[in-house]
This record gives C-alpha cells, structure tokens and sequence, in this order.
C-alpha cells in the first residue's frame, strides 16, 4: 500500500487576529502550523501502512519554509516527503494549486512508484475552499471521496476501500477501487504520539526538493497570471459593536428590558401586535 | 491558462441540490438571488440538475422564477456520485454554455463544483456569502470569507467562463416569484463501466435534517447548558418564540445535539433576526456562523466571556435559571400562555 498526503502549512488561524484601525490580519507571533485536517490523513495514512505495509509520502506546495509541515510529516510516520517550492507558484488559486500538485505528484509516483490512495484534509483552515482535493482527484481520473470520518474496511488485495462519508442527511458507507482520492474530516481518528523511532527518520531524512526545473510543470499554468480567478478586493468585516450590558434589580426587571428592547423586531415579524 | 471567448456564454444557471426526491432549499434561496442579478446582467435565470426522476421538480423551479428547466435523467443518477453528476453536467454546460453557475456550499455542492470547474478550466469561489455585479465589467463579485471569517475576499473571473461559485445556505431568502417555464431534456451516454465507487449503505439521521437558515428567530445552547436534559430549555423558549434550535460544537460534540444544528464554521451559517446564545463562550469558530445576525442576545455566568463583545444584548447569569423564567415570562406576553 502506498499512500500520497497532500498537505498545505498555514497559520493557526484561531491565532489570527484582527486589527481593525489597519482592517489587516495580524499574523506576527501566530505559529505556522500543519492544516489540521491534514494531520488526520497523514495518521489514517500511517495506521493503514502499519497494518499493511507499504510507505507513505507526503508532499506540500509552499515557501521554503514549509519544509518544518513535512518533518513534522515524518515525525507522524511519512517515509518521505516533498517540498513543492517555485516562484512560478506564488498567487495560484484553487485550479493553478490542483495543477501544480498533481504535475508535482507524477514526478513523485516515477520516484516512489504507484500510489494507491491520496489523501488531504477536507479543506485548509486559511482558505477554507475544500476545492484542491476534488480538482486534484479529477485531472488524476480516479474516484473521489469527500468528507471521510471512518475507515471501514481495506481490502489490498481486491484493490478496494470501504468508508463512511458525512453526507446532508447523515451519512454514507462508499466502496471504491483503489486509486482513490480520499478528503478527511477531523473525526477520522486520534492523532498518535511519534514514537521516538520516527522522530529519528524524521530528523536524517532529508525532505527533497520539487520545482520547475525537475519536473515537468507547465508554467503556464501556475501562479496568480495563469489563475483563473484574481481577487478584487481583501477587507475585514466590520466588527460588531460591544453591546449593552442588561443590569436591574431582579432578573424579572431584566427579562422586561430585553422584552421591551426586542419588541419593534417581533413586531416586524408579525409575533406581537 | 486556457482563455474562453466569454462573448458565448450566456444566462444565469442554478443547479438544483435533490435528495430522497426533495429539492434543497439553498437552490431556491439561489433562483431568487439569481433574478436579481440577471436584471443586471439583462439575461434569464435558468435551473438545472441531473439525477434519476427530476422532471418532478419543474414546478418547484418554476415558482421561484427559473425560465427554463435543463434536466438529464438516468437511474445510474440515482443517488449522488461524484463522477457521473460531473460529467452530465459538464456536458449540459459546454453545451449551453451559461455565463454564471451557482451551486450551494453543502457537502454535496462543494464535492460537486471543484471537480467540474476543474473538468471546464473555469474559476471556481468557494462559500461566498455576497453576489453582485460590477457595473462596469459586468464580472460577478463573488466575497467570500477567509481565515474563519476574519478576513473578506471579493473574487472574480474575468477571462474564463462560467463564472462559478458556491453559495452558503440561508444567507439569501427564498422568495416566489412563478413563472411559465419550460423543460428541456437532454440525453447524456453514460460510460457505465466508468463509474466504479457504490454506495454500500445511507444511513440517515432520522428526521433532523433541519435548514437552520430558515428560521428568524434562533435559540442556542452550548456547553454552559451542562447537560442533554438542560437543551429542553433552549427548546422550550424557541418554540415559544416560534422559533428553532441550534447548538454549538462543544454541544454537539457532547452528544447533547445533531450535528445538523450546529452554527458555526464547519456548522451552519445563520442570519436570523434575533440569535440567542446561551452558555455559548462566543469561539471564532462559533462566531462565524452567526454574526451577521441582526439581534444578538446572549446569556453567560461569564461577564468576560467573548460571545458579550459582540452581543446587542447581554444577561449576566445561569442558564438554568434564566432561561425558564424567560420562557414564562415571554409566552405570558406573547399571548400564549
Ligand atoms: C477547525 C474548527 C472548527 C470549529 N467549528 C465550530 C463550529 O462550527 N461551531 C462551533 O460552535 N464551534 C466550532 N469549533 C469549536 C470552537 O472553537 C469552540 O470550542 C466551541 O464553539 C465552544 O463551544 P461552547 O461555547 O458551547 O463551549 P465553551 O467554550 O465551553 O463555553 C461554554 C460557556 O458557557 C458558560 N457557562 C457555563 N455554565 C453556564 C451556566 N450555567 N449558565 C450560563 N453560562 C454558563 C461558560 O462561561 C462559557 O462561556 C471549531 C473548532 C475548530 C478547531
């Protein structure tokens, strides 16, 4: 079984804050961190290599500092991983990003052979589009599982996977044949501690390096010129006035000044006369 | 980058979410944000779907306004699979090639659109939560949040056509507007030996799949409410109120709610006129779901709890003592005691 993560480093986004005399995000001191939902591949990755063997890569597309997700990656239990690192990537959006990765990924399955699923996390805390999986899967050709919260069954040698989706209604319990592409929710599992032997791999093996000179990305589909979408504008919302503080003498007085208060609005809704 | 000569595409389309032969109600609240969009654009609104029997929902469409109805149906599309819902509807796009697709932000939708834009080379903004038009270029804007809400993107797509975005739930209204459409089917060929994945089970939870944004009045219960009994509280005073439910994470987690009522960021977006928050600390996350709510009330022991920054009203105290007191005292006044 040889499984391929696709990650993406981010920052912390319950760390961002706002800062509204600027209307900027203030990222100073916010740590970069793996995507959450990502670390919950990589370790449904790992289980599934432990139980049957096999390895497990990972790759990330990001600034050179990126390399700290993919040791981070190996600490968890990846064999190998790639940096996916070029200008040519910078202001990509969903479509530029699905191409990169997935011309980056062909370079990877020359080096580590076949690849029987792909994971990434359901969508990336920064960006929260959960379009990168999909856009993947679809140039790969291959079935495509969203929101994963349970491996049922593999199956290595019919080549097939059993799992539970979220569905709007529920859920779902979906076979595919494998190559599949698979997109995680946090639910999937626990995160493990690394055991110390793959802190050690971690730390020797080297992350190797992926860019346009060796491999064969066709940059004129990369980056902001070549993204479809460009974005207009950045704002943040305006923040919402600190309200009023209900204070009285009894809880009773209280609940009549919230009443008073809130009586034009049901009365606009028809609630009261 | 493949550039489209976007002089060809014409019309608004919305795709038609349908599960168990029930039309989502997104797709309606879309067909009305549509129209008014396609006043801008001087173009018609136009829905669209595949799947087993959909002909049936023709006269749903129709009343919220869409001119025609574009349909493909075949038993393989029985239920939604990712691969052939992508391919017929590909193939109804580059056949009549519409210059927007609106789809909603559920689970369905956003596993749908990125392999389709992906398939079309088109651009693709995920979960907006405003549409409009730039009267100069005629682009759609689409904006969207970012960074669990803390920051706004307009976005869009001037050289690629459709424009293609996926629309949270309940951040428009679903307004009638009836009009004599008209049907028109198409015939895609199914590669059957393409489609490989089953579904082996649906397992659906029973009678609680509730569209949070159709209420205008929300009350919500989070892990101050301190106990799956205690959520008959937050019940009680939304009934009286005429109201729904909801919950936050911590509650759901809990086991305390569905996750089909949770507000939030990877809940439900909201926008009722008045949101109760109840034992609700007011997380980012939470917050995100239910900000642009016109009146906010919120009950925490807490006085520095987070969720009373941004509160328009706010009670300092317990739940389980507020809120049955509220509830007696708002159904005397509301005359329904
Ligand atoms: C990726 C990600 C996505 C998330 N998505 C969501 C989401 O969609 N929706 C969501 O809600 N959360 C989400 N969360 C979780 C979020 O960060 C918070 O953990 C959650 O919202 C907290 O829920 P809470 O306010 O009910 O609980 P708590 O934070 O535990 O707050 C309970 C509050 O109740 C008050 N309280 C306790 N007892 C009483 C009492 N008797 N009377 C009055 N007040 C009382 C306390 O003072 C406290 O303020 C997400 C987190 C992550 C990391």
């Amino acid at each position: 079984m040889h499984s391929l993560v696709f990650i993406k480093q981010v920052p912390d986004a319950a760390q961002v804050r706002v800062d509204y005399e600027t209307g900027t995000l203030i990222r100073e001191g916010v740590p970069a961190i793996i995507n959450p939902f990502d670390k919950h591949a990589i370790e449904a990755a790992v289980r599934i290599k432990n139980e049957f063997g096999g390895k497990v890569s990972v790759v990330c597309m990001g600034p050179p500092m990126a390399e700290d997700a993919l040791k981070e990656a190996m600490a968890m239990g990846a064999d190998n991983a790639y940096l996916l690192s070029d200008r040519i990537f910078a202001g990509s959006d969903t479509l530029a990003t699905s191409y990169a990765l997935w011309a980056g990924a062909q370079k990877i399955i020359q080096e580590e052979g076949p690849v029987d699923l792909f994971w990434a996390g359901k969508q990336a805390i920064d960006g929260d589009t959960a379009q990168t999986g999909p856009g993947i899967a679809t140039r790969f050709n291959i079935p495509l599982i969203t929101y994963v919260v349970d491996i049922k069954k593999v199956d290595p040698e019919n080549k097939t996977i059993e799992v539970v989706r979220l569905v709007e209604s529920g859920q779902e319990v979906m076979e595919a044949p494998m190559p599949c592409f698979l997109t995680v929710e946090e639910e999937l599992n626990t995160l493990s501690y690394a055991p110390l032997p793959y802190l050690i791999r971690a730390a020797k093996t080297p992350v190797k390096l992926l860019n346009s000179s060796n491999t064969e990305i066709d940059a004129s589909q990369c980056g902001l010129k070549n993204s479809p979408t460009k974005v207009k504008k950045a704002f943040t919302p305006p923040k919402r006035e600190r309200g009023e503080m209900l204070e009285g003498d009894s809880l009773d007085a209280i609940l009549n000044t919230l009443y008073e208060k809130i009586t034009p609005v049901l009365k606009q809704m028809g609630k009261v006369q | 980058m493949i550039k489209h000569d976007i002089s060809k595409y014409k019309h608004i389309w919305v795709f038609v979410e349908h599960e168990n032969g029930e039309v989502a109600r997104v797709s309606f609240e879309l067909l009305t944000k549509a129209r008014e969009l396609a006043k801008d654009l001087d173009c018609e609104v136009h829905a669209f779907t595949v799947g087993d029997k959909v002909e049936q929902f023709k006269d749903e469409v129709f009343k919220y306004g869409a001119k025609k109805f574009f349909i493909i149906e075949d038993p393989i599309l029985k239920d939604y699979m990712t691969e052939p819902y992508r391919d017929s509807i590909v193939y109804l796009i580059e056949k009549y090639k519409p210059e927007v697709v609106l789809i909603g932000a559920t689970t369905l939708g956003r596993d749908l659109a990125g392999t389709i834009a992906t398939v079309l080379q088109t651009g693709l903004t995920a979960d907006t939560t405003a549409l409009d038009i730039d009267p100069k270029t005629k682009n759609l804007l689409m904006t969207r949040p970012t960074f669990g809400g803390n920051l706004m993107a307009t976005i869009f797509c001037p050289d690629n056509r459709p424009q293609m975005s996926t629309s949270r739930p309940g951040v428009y209204k679903a307004i009638e507007e009836p009009v004599k459409g008209e049907v028109i089917k198409e015939k895609f060929e199914f590669d059957k030996a393409k489609y490989t994945k089953k579904i082996l089970e649906k397992i659906i939870e029973e009678g609680e799949k509730v569209n949070l944004g159709f209420y205008d009045i929300i009350v919500s219960g989070g892990f101050g409410m301190g106990s799956k009994e205690n959520m008959k509280f937050v019940q009680e005073l939304a009934d009286v109120l005429g109201g729904t439910w909801a919950a936050s994470r911590k509650a759901v987690q809990a086991g305390w709610a569905p996750q089909t009522r949770q507000v939030g960021q990877t809940g439900q977006t909201v926008h009722p006129k008045i949101y109760i928050a109840c034992g609700i600390s007011g997380a980012i996350q939470h917050v995100a779901g239910m900000k642009s709510s016109d009146v906010i009330i919120a009950i925490n022991k807490d006085p520095e709890a987070p969720i009373f920054e941004l509160a328009t009203y706010g009670i300092v105290g317990d739940v389980l003592e507020v809120l049955p007191k509220m509830t007696k005292m708002f159904k005397e006044k509301l005359g329904k005691a």
